[in-house]
């Protein structure tokens, strides 16, 4: 693999920039807080991504995707995260779109995936529950036969965009105890089956998240996705591939927060000069800086070993998330300590990024859960 | 691309033809490298034939000019004829500061009786170099440097004492930086000057390290009469000459200490993860204690995460794109991950790392307690960490003074 951008990506990398800065400043976040926006985020800019083809980017050309890759996913969604901007890429694209891309039927993957590439539908994955923290097989949702289909009973927490999803990926077990990796089930329940009740709930970064409670909610056979009895493994593959999004989106972030901080070290003066002057705080922002290198490495290396289906994917996935989680928030925590009082303020806008960085830092695995499986992943 | 098949298939059959049987698979390390110079003294004989051969071929410089002693390679040969001596397990004829940084000072910046006098004696072997920069009053901030070289008709008399002098007691000619003028600003008087070390007035003394070892020196300079001819590009505006240098040093710092793990690791477990193993293993093979465990993957992660760094550096160079703030950072992280990975060494072997010599300690835990020793000195020498991190402040985030 190469690390660099092509010209192409390079192209899109500044389109997606001047976009960023015309449509979706931290102003439009604070907005969508405080009125308690009822979707969360903004339809109209969703439906402008979906005709400039980034929801399509890594979805194949027969379903209207434009075929290209997670390296060129990877340039946007940076993009986008210098903003931090709340469209549901990463519960349609990332994982409600990728369980399809990877394990739906043809079927499957014409009704669902050519309306969310086009920007009308929102797809996303209830996986997480109360006692499963960060392991993906610890699943007590059940899953009985009834008829030639299903019943599903169970809860999940902290569902992206639950509350607007027009289809729910839900990983349920369908033999096996609680803990065991075989005997997992994805199944598609559609909006407003009944016995489905999602609850919208409120995390410190103020995105999308919702609590989905399944009581015996009836699926057809049809809407199993893959092979009953082993989802768990294909569920795995979608969250390296969704850990790769959100890590692009973490370094979008922390080179704004680390960004805006190096300007206000320049600008505020404290003792007649510039506090950027101060070698304490000189050499704490340059090891924000090597992080936020580190991390761009990382990241473009994991986005290439999606698209050249490296058998290294696994570790670099665990790789990259482990160094976004843990630079964020030193970044995060930095940019506030250096801004002093005002950081401290809602009215600035460096506690947005800290906030982010906290929900970002915890999802699909924080850096020691990650260190563990690099270490599990490489023999000891 | 037939032409260097052709090259490739000559210089193997000579190589083959020419090594001496017994240096194939000698080790190319500085302790056991070949280093020339008036002192040479040679383990194994068959290295001085060696050495002879491939200079007069100007393969211990091959892409220097023919004209100074090199072999005029261009990069693509010269990358074969490294090639194809790995191959054959062959180390190199010649190792050392003349080849690697006044050689290519010289080149640069060096007069044209310099490069006919010294530059055929570096390729030759027959003199071995030493640098002369860092003082004991003048570290980091090395520009104050009181060395001092007062003019007497065509010559300099110079009077002073340098610190860290690699390798000086087996060196035969210093490169050194000298004040030539205390009056201007103080990297404005400085110039870079060569002196040969058997002139009277010079000597050295070695400094013990605390890991017991050390190819450190000081070496003093007592009114030694150094010609004026000498002198390396112009009278005070040796900074300059230095800056190249030290560049070039600080590469080859971060070079040695990680820029070959690269993007592609091949081996599973890093050597630390298997000492670990070893001697904290559990039945699965996995490192029982798990807060070990835990900073040996940061260690593991970060050294990777470093090389795709190094990597993503050259892959840039390597389109046409001018080196980017990236590769600021290569000295301080590499030395730094180094400087761990001994640390973490050392509590990996608990008990049997505080060994010194003798009864009681095996060879290699004594040997990794010497080299954890020895690697505090990383993120001091070639330029310390911290004046490493102002230079990222400054240059890169461009944060004022």
């Amino acid at each position: 693999m190469e690390l660099i951008l092509t010209e192409d990506q390079e192209l899109l990398a500044k389109t997606a920039a001047d976009f960023v800065s015309e449509h979706s400043p931290v102003s439009r976040v604070r907005k969508l807080r405080d009125t308690k926006d009822p979707v969360g985020f903004s339809r109209e800019l969703w439906k402008q991504m979906a005709e400039l083809g980034w929801l399509g980017i890594p979805f194949p050309e027969s379903v209207g995707g434009a075929g290209m890759g997670f390296a060129e996913l990877a340039v946007v969604l940076e993009a986008l995260g210098r903003t931090l901007a709340p469209e549901p890429f990463l519960s349609t694209v990332l994982l409600g779109g990728q369980v399809l891309e990877l394990g739906g039927s043809e079927a499957q993957q014409k009704e669902w995936l050519s309306p969310l590439v086009n920007g009308d539908c929102i797809l996303t994955a209830a996986y997480q529950e109360p006692r499963s923290r960060y392991e993906l097989h610890r699943v007590a949702t059940r899953a009985e036969r009834s008829g030639d289909g299903w019943r599903l009973s169970g809860e999940k927490v902290q569902v992206l965009d639950g509350h607007v999803a027009d289809g729910l990926v839900v990983v349920a077990r369908t033999s096996g105890g609680e803990r065991e990796a075989q005997g997992i089930t994805l199944f598609l329940v559609r909006k407003g089956t009944p016995g489905l009740e999602i609850t919208r709930q409120w995390r410190v970064d103020s995105r999308n998240a919702a609590l989905v409670k399944l009581s015996r909610v009836a699926v057809g056979p049809s809407d199993v996705i893959g092979k009953v009895d082993e989802g768990g493994e294909l569920f795995e593959k979608v969250v390296d591939r969704a850990i790769v999004g959100l890590s692009s989106e973490m370094l979008g972030s922390m080179e704004e927060a680390a960004a805006s901080t190096f300007k206000y070290l320049k600008t505020r003066v404290q003792f007649g000069v510039p506090i950027g002057s101060f070698q304490a705080l000189k050499h704490r922002a340059a090891r924000m800086y090597i992080e936020l290198e580190l991390s761009r490495s990382a990241v473009m290396a994991a986005a290439r070993a999606v698209d050249e289906d490296h058998p290294e994917l696994p570790k670099l996935a665990s790789l990259v998330k482990a160094r976004c989680s843990d630079a964020g928030i030193l970044i995060a925590n930095e940019a506030v300590q250096m801004h002093g009082g005002v950081g401290m303020t809602d009215e600035y806008d460096v506690g947005f990024y800290l906030k982010r960085a906290r929900v970002a830092e915890i999802m699909f695995g924080d850096a020691s859960h990650h260190r563990e499986r690099w270490a599990r992943l490489s023999g000891y | 691309m037939a032409e260097l098949e052709t090259f490739r298939r000559e210089t193997r059959d000579w190589l083959m033809k020419t090594a001496p049987p017994d240096i194939v698979g000698l080790p190319a390390n500085d302790l056991e490298g070949n280093w020339g110079g008036r002192k040479a003294s040679y383990a194994v004989p068959g290295m001085k034939t060696w050495l002879l051969h491939m200079a007069e071929r100007g393969w211990t410089a091959p892409t220097w000019p023919k004209e100074y002693g090199g072999g005029a390679l261009s990069p693509a040969e010269a990358k074969v004829l490294s090639q194809e001596m790995a191959k054959l397990r062959l180390p190199p004829p010649l190792i050392g500061f003349g080849l690697t940084m006044i050689g290519p000072t010289l080149l640069q910046y060096g007069n044209e009786e310099q490069k006919r006098e010294h530059l055929g004696r570096i390729c030759r072997g027959e003199i071995r170099w030493c640098q002369g920069y860092s003082e004991p009053g003048a570290g980091s901030d090395l520009a104050s440097l009181q060395t001092k070289a007062v003019r007497d008709g065509d010559d300099y008399i110079i009077t002073g004492t340098k610190i860290w002098t690699s390798y000086a007691d087996k060196s035969d000619w210093i490169f050194a930086l000298v004040r030539t003028d205390p009056g201007a600003k103080k990297q404005d008087g400085i110039t870079f000057i060569l002196i040969d070390m058997q002139t009277p007035g010079v000597s050295v003394r070695p400094i013990l390290l605390i890991s017991g070892k050390s190819p450190f020196c000081e070496t003093h300079f007592e009114n030694v009469r150094v010609p004026v001819r000498n002198v390396v590009h112009k009278i005070n505006a040796g900074w300059t000459v230095a800056k190249a240098l030290l560049g070039h040093e600080r590469s080859m710092i971060a070079d040695a200490f990680g820029g070959g793990g690269g993007g592609q690791r091949t081996a599973r477990m890093s050597a630390l993860a298997s000492l670990a193993c070893e001697k904290l293993g559990d039945a699965d093979g996995r490192i029982a204690d798990s807060v070990l465990r835990d900073r040996v993957a940061l260690e593991d992660m970060d050294t990777r995460a470093f090389g795709l760094t190094v990597q993503r550096a050259k892959d840039s160079a390597k389109a046409g794109h001018r080196p980017g703030p990236e590769s600021s950072i290569f000295k301080v992280y590499a030395t730094e991950l180094n400087m761990r990975r001994h640390e973490l060494m050392m509590q990996t072997l608990g008990p049997s790392g505080v060994g010194w010599e003798g009864p009681g300690f095996n060879e290699s835990d004594l040997e990794t307690t010497r080299d954890w020793l020895r690697s505090r000195g990383n993120s001091i020498e070639g330029g310390t960490s911290e004046v490493q991190l102002n230079i990222i402040a400054k240059r890169v985030l461009g944060l004022p003074d």
